[in-house]
């Protein structure tokens, strides 16, 4: 239960919102991240394992490396977060409308 | 796919404003708030309680198909003008979400169409945004946990 990861949680950390930036500039190895930060090399790795189960990165593995891709469908998701709010009204008042055109009042 | 539902929520502000058109009269997009039975069909609900009138209270659940509650909320109506507005307070029973404040407004665009304004004022803007999210995270919960079935199926 503890590994479910919140994307939200995931971009509160100032951190991983860099790596997130650095990699949407061009995917990179972890070595080639961690060298952008003073913090020690496993605390990156596991802002890097955070966001991996997150899917907002990709991992590939490449000979002895990890390269990390950004997902951008996961990235979009995140700037949509409120249309599944959007989604849930619309389909409520799909329903309503729906049920509202068969209406027959009782006599 | 055609957009009828908008939703506003402006950046730092503590409320959020849904509007739909209607291909329904006035009178039948009203009925479909004031009737329990009605409503219980749209809102996917069971309606406790529903008394329309000013100082009226209201009270809706939803259970999962073992018959655990997943979701309660009531509230009190402070308005209810039939064809025109329901005024009145949400509260989602058992969560840290302070109680909201929701002014429906209902209008007739033509004889066969109406619409609704939804605004609902939230005590935070903190609070209005983690509302927003909440369909989104359930979303992500739902996966993770349709992922965990698979998983453990595979075992």
């Amino acid at each position: 239960m503890n590994l479910r990861r919140d994307v939200f949680q995931a971009i509160a950390d100032p951190t991983r919102r860099a790596i997130l930036m650095l990699v949407a500039s061009q995917s990179m190895t972890a070595g080639a991240i961690a060298a952008n930060f003073d913090t020690a090399r496993p605390t990156v790795s596991k802002h890097l394992s955070i966001l991996t189960e997150c899917e907002l990165l990709e991992p590939e593995q490449s000979g002895r490396e990890v390269i990390y891709h950004l997902n951008p469908k996961k990235m979009k998701e995140i700037a949509d977060f409120i249309e599944p709010f959007r989604q849930l009204w619309e389909d409520r008042f799909n329903k309503l409308e729906a049920i509202m055109k068969n209406y027959k009042p009782k006599k | 796919m055609e957009r009828k539902t908008k939703l506003t929520a402006e950046e730092g502000k503590q409320e959020l404003v849904v509007t739909r058109e209607f291909d329904l009269p006035l009178e039948l997009l009203f009925k479909a708030y004031e009737d329990p039975e009605i409503v219980e069909q749209w809102m996917g609900t069971k309606v406790l309680k529903l008394e329309n009138h000013a100082h009226g209270g209201w009270q809706y659940e939803t259970s999962d198909p073992k018959g655990n509650v997943v979701f309660r909320a009531n509230g009190v109506i402070h308005e209810f003008v039939p064809q025109q507005r329901i005024t009145r307070t949400f509260e989602m029973e058992n969560t840290p979400f302070p109680v909201q404040l929701e002014f429906f407004e209902f209008e007739s665009l033509s004889p066969e169409t109406s619409r609704l304004v939804m605004k609902i004022v939230y005590k935070s803007v903190a609070d209005r945004d983690q509302m927003l999210k909440l369909p989104f995270a359930q979303g992500i919960n739902m996966a993770h946990n349709k992922l965990q079935e698979v998983v453990n199926k595979l075992k």
